[in-house]
């Protein structure tokens, strides 16, 4: 989500918006924010229905055995439908800022 | 104890805790020193190579014995962590794929203004969802 915010300015430009989404209370999300200085929406999930919606649950991963989201990235057209998704099959391993962003570029025809 | 103070058995295994604690810490947010933990791996050969030394020079091999379970433990953690453990995903079979409608959703920022997936395409070119196991 660094990487995110380091590329923020061309992602606005691409017109694509990034938001990022977990089962974390508004508050401690608004804590990171403050912290890591991050501009983009950060969504809370508290009961991980959408997370379970996208069947991306992670049972008891989290903090003293709570449920979180296993860490993903999906890349939405402006109708909504997947464009790219990323599904990291080890959670330290996230995709590339890069990646994502000339993704992106496909979805918005710049260069 | 006896003797000279046996330095590079003990900094062995301080060296392998913070090869340990320094990839949670510091390396793991780069993605360069992130994907493969190569910088932990090499100071565990370090720590691995000063524990053979310790271990040579220990007069008796029961403290030394000791020590170097410690270390291979704090080793066997960490390859652990980042082998079987961090791979232990769910399979998400149904997840949105490519050329499939995601899933509406309407949930709250952190000022507790409520947005929806149609506020954020308005206007947009498209929107990156990222999911991400929370704030710890």
């Amino acid at each position: 989500m660094r990487s995110i915010q380091e590329k923020l300015p061309e992602f606005e430009r691409l017109g694509v918006k990034p938001v990022a989404i977990s089962v974390d209370a508004p508050a401690v999300s608004a804590e990171l924010a403050r912290k890591a200085g991050y501009t983009f929406p950060i969504l809370s999930d508290r009961d991980a229905a959408v997370i379970r919606r996208y069947d991306l649950l992670h049972k008891g991963a989290g903090e003293g055995g709570g449920d979180v989201s296993r860490p993903a990235e999906f890349l939405l057209d402006r109708n909504g439908v997947v464009r790219w998704r990323n599904l990291a099959e080890d959670y330290r391993v996230r995709a590339r800022v890069e990646e994502m962003l000339a993704e992106a570029r496909k979805l918005s025809g710049a260069r | 104890m006896k003797g000279r103070f046996n330095w590079p058995l003990w900094s062995g295994l301080l060296l392998s805790v913070v090869a340990f604690l320094s990839y949670y810490g510091f390396f793991s947010q780069f993605p360069v020193t992130r994907d493969v933990p190569w910088v932990p791996f090499l100071l565990f050969l370090i720590a691995a190579a000063l524990l053979v030394a310790g271990w040579r020079r220990a007069p008796r091999k029961t403290l030394a014995s000791i020590v170097a379970v410690l270390e291979l433990v704090v080793i066997g953690v960490f390859v652990f962590l980042v082998t079987v453990f961090s791979r232990d995903l769910p399979r998400s079979g149904r997840a949105p794929a490519v050329g499939q409608q995601a899933h509406a959703f309407a949930l709250p920022d952190t000022q507790n203004r409520t947005v929806a997936l149609s506020d954020l395409r308005q206007g947009s070119n498209g929107v990156l969802l990222i999911f991400y196991r929370g704030y710890w």
